[in-house]
């Protein structure tokens, strides 16, 4: 046997995870391949969203009835503070890079990322970030001040267990591979286009990833530095944050702030840039207003760098500050919530195709209506002191991130699963999963919006038997189950599919844009040739030459 | 639980943002249905024209061919972004004249007439003008503009009272301020609502509003120091009291006790909860709370002490008397 290191190269873009050759779990591991890595990303954003649902189940069962005993508090507070970080940092986000990193190739005719390398450091940092974040639980508790961490509560003599120093650790990891990711696509963007194709005709979905990456890149430094100050007042003795040393507890609120609300943008963004892409296809038609989608979406990145302070509306700020946090917020509700009607606009005239991907498209019209007029009310600042930190934000927040972002990845994988796995899911179980799915969450979150009008606060392990509380709460936590058990029939859909599925053939939904070009799935050179593009609808052109775009 | 189902709509109001009870709170509420209407009617327009444009343009079996393919169309584009717009800078309006005529200034002149400092897990409730400090049970007078000082002994805290009105931290090392008019005689109540730690969920607000002669009342009687016991048993609880660690934390005025860890006790006697909200306040729960406090509430600030029955009972009887 000679001593020489033998890393396995894949053999195709989508290969067996066997473990008795290399040529299995291994060559998935060792890849480089940006569709092997876009798909890994959607898996690490799968495995943590299975932990962060079980989290938000156990509290639900906690919160079914007034007074139980099923959880401590200090359970309950570990738990609810991994719930919102889970979801944010390692579901949203990796699932959101990983439609980014396997598909903003494809859609402008390269073959890889422009850094391959790169882009397997950052899915790992960002897994080996969540893990070390996990490790909390066996090392003493994990976090428990809230996914935005509050100060003075993060601070050793408030929250003694290593918990937090895990939270800020794991944070810091997978931020680093937040940002390598966003400066490979920006890249990738910028310099490995196809002949013909010109930034303002980039496929919506690419733009917004694209924007998204600006808006990354400069979001992460105030989270980093506010966490690297943390752990210097934890570790070293420092006084950031500590109030009892002459520390700032409203430092920390800005500093997090100014990183979390353009978080929100950023993992909404690349949603909205999938379902303008599905919108489109299923309505045969090309979108409304490209020209407004797409210069919106840098007026959010742009203002979304104005709007922090509406999360501290009841902190003091006094009228001058708030009257002028509640402008920006407004001002940037306008372009968030138009598209909404560009996207209407698009299905008007045209001819639809219910997909279950449309499906969640036209459902995420409404839901993510309702997700953007309840934050109009957060910006409307005397409504805000009335119902900040209740369950009517803890249902806003849903209605947005789940009714936003999650409703719009899964438009996403219905539409392009066929491409990354070459197999079509399963319609109509999907159409069950999609009525199972509507109808839990809805049951989970709408009344939510009653209890916290009701005067429930958010972050409670329990709540008193007051009027109408027991009941409303119950109805919560048996939409929750239902939004489980939905989850557990999508998983068992993919498994099907991928090992028995429909052929999904090259493309299967009369598509528009250069991924269907090629073989599903792609072979691990995506193209062997792609002529020059013109427009933002390649094929269509090249389908209809007598009816091409201008 | 199911109950509650029966007292439908009347007891939806309760305890919520639509039941004000404050004049900040009305003129917030006003708004607030402003709010819900505009928005159920943005709502209601998103869902018809999905409902309808689903069912309109559903692609048809005979249909052959692509529909016309439209790009934009600038004059409804301008239609989806001005009216939106338009709504929007009225609410602006609504909401600037709604804040300046609801918030307490950020530099108030005048004294406050209640200061409020948050502590985990619990409320110190002070009135500077007439000497009184107490704990959890906050009273305050009917039909007088109050500014009401917030504070924090440690983590961030906020007061909420639905019915009153405005929310406001309470922020270490800061002192923010409330306005509040009451308009009318009642018991509110409410919770914090920023997370402070393992107790948060059992740091709730009574509010006990009365009208200005009984408030009178209640301010003189709690201006006065603790009652002296008198009985064996309770003369043996106060001596425990003061020689066991118990006064290190828990101030009762007219004895040497002074500290204010743990709430003030003076008139412990007189109040109805004990532990903000957690349970009523009779010798009962007293007794259970003393004897294992980690137990009833796990976290809190006063640990589980080795006292014996007989000890027990009579801090308990001592602590009753305090009326």
């Amino acid at each position: 046997m000679s001593e020489t290191i033998y890393i396995p190269e894949p053999s195709t873009s989508f290969p067996g995870v066997g473990v008795s050759t290399d040529q299995g779990l291994l060559q998935w591991i060792s890849s480089v391949d940006h569709k092997m890595i876009g798909i890994m990303y959607l898996l690490l954003a799968l495995l943590f969203f299975l932990i962060g649902g079980v989290e938000a189940l156990l509290m639900r069962i906690q919160l079914a009835a007034p007074v139980n005993h099923f959880l401590s508090p200090e359970a309950y507070d570990q738990i609810f503070t991994m719930h919102g970080t889970t979801m944010i940092f390692l579901v949203a986000m990796p699932a959101v890079f990983g439609f980014a990193v396997y598909f903003t190739p494809l859609m402008i005719g390269a073959n890889e990322m422009a850094f391959p390398r790169l882009n397997s450091f950052s899915l790992w940092i960002t897994f080996f970030g969540g893990l070390l974040l996990y490790f909390s639980f066996v090392a003493g508790g994990g976090p428990d001040a809230g996914w935005f961490n509050y100060a003075p509560l993060n601070e050793k003599n408030y929250s003694s267990s290593n918990g937090i120093d895990y939270y800020a650790m794991g944070l810091l990891l997978s931020g680093i591979g937040s940002v390598t990711t966003s400066i490979n696509l920006i890249v990738t963007v910028l310099h490995y286009r196809v002949k013909g194709m010109k930034l303002n005709q980039l496929p919506l979905f690419v733009w917004m990833v694209f924007v998204n990456s600006f808006l990354l890149i400069a979001a992460f430094p105030s989270l980093n530095a506010a966490l690297a100050m943390l752990l210097l007042d934890r570790q070293f003795h420092a006084h950031f944050f500590n109030t009892t040393n002459g520390g700032s507890a409203l430092l920390w609120q800005h500093l997090f702030w100014i990183f979390g609300h353009p978080e929100v943008y950023i993992v909404i963004l690349p949603p909205f840039g999938i379902l303008s892409e599905v919108f489109p296809v299923f309505s045969r038609k090309p979108i409304f207003g490209y020209a407004f989608v797409a210069a919106s979406s840098v007026a959010i990145a742009l203002l979304a760098f104005g709007v922090w302070a509406h999360h501290m509306f009841a902190v003091g700020m006094g009228n001058t500050a708030d009257a002028f946090f509640s402008a920006s917020s407004m001002l940037i509700g306008i372009p968030t919530g138009v598209k909404i009607f560009n996207w209407l606009a698009t299905m008007y005239g045209g001819k639809i195709r219910f997909t279950v991907s449309m499906l969640f498209a036209v459902a995420f019209l409404i839901e993510f209506t309702i997700g953007g007029l309840t934050g109009i009310a957060f910006s409307i600042v005397p409504i805000d002191w009335q119902l900040t930190d209740t369950y009517y934000v803890v249902a806003h927040l849903h209605y947005v991130f789940i009714g936003g972002t999650i409703f719009g990845l899964l438009a996403g994988l219905f539409y392009w699963f066929p491409k990354m796995t070459g197999k079509m899911l399963d319609e109509k179980l999907g159409r069950w999963f999609f009525w199972l799915f509507i109808i839990g969450f809805n049951a989970t979150f709408l009344v939510q919006h009653l209890l916290g009008i009701l005067g429930m606060p958010r972050r409670v392990f329990t709540y008193p038997d007051l009027p109408w509380y027991g009941v409303l709460n119950m109805i919560s936590t048996f939409g929750a189950f239902i939004m489980g058990g939905s989850v557990l029939l999508l998983l068992y859909m993919v498994f099907k599919s991928i090992r028995s599925g429909k052929d999904a053939g090259k493309d299967p939904w009369d598509g528009v844009t250069l991924e269907w070009l090629t073989t599903s799935p792609p072979q691990l050179k995506n193209f062997d040739e792609v002529p020059v593009v013109q427009g933002s609808r390649p094929l269509w052109n090249w389908k209809h030459p007598d009816n091409a775009d201008q | 639980m199911f109950g509650s189902l029966l007292y439908f709509p009347q007891m939806i109001l309760l305890q919520s943002v639509e039941n004000p009870a404050s004049q900040q709170a009305e003129k917030i509420n006003r708004l607030f249905n402003f709010f819900n209407i505009a928005a159920l009617g943005m709502l209601l327009l998103v869902c018809f024209l999905v409902v309808f444009i689903c069912i309109k343009f559903k692609e048809k079996k005979e249909d052959k061919g692509e529909p016309k393919q439209i790009t934009g169309n600038k004059r409804v584009e301008a239609l989806m972004i001005g009216i939106p717009a338009l709504l929007l800078i009225w609410f602006f309006y609504q909401t600037v004249t709604t804040m300046n005529a609801v918030a307490a200034p950020l530099h108030p002149t005048k004294e406050p007439d209640v200061i409020i400092t948050g502590h985990q897990w619990w409320w110190e409730v002070d009135y500077p003008k007439a000497n009184v400090v107490t704990a959890n049970e906050v009273h305050l007078p009917v039909g007088k503009p109050l500014l009401l000082e917030m504070r924090s002994a440690d983590v961030i805290h906020d007061w909420w009272v639905p019915e009153l009105g405005n929310k406001m931290d309470l922020v270490p090392k800061m002192n923010n301020y409330l306005s509040l008019d009451i308009n009318k005689p009642g018991k509110y109540i409410g919770a914090c609502s920023e997370f402070c730690g393992a107790q948060h969920a059992w740091m709730r607000i009574n509010v006990i509003a009365e009208n200005e002669s009984e408030f009178q009342n209640w301010l003189a009687q709690n201006a006065k120091p603790a009652i002296v016991p008198t009985d064996t048993l309770a003369i043996k609880g106060a001596e425990i009291f003061q020689t066991e660690t118990c006064a290190n934390c828990h101030r009762i005025q007219g004895t040497a006790s002074t500290s204010n860890v743990g709430p003030d006790l003076t008139h412990l006697g007189s109040r109805t909860e004990l532990l903000t909200g957690l349970m009523k306040n009779n010798e009962q729960n007293l007794y259970q709370w003393i004897s294992h406090p980690q137990e009833i509430k796990p976290g809190a600030h006063m640990p589980d002490f080795i006292f014996s029955k007989d000890t027990v009972q009579a801090i308990v009887h001592y602590l009753a008397q305090l009326k």
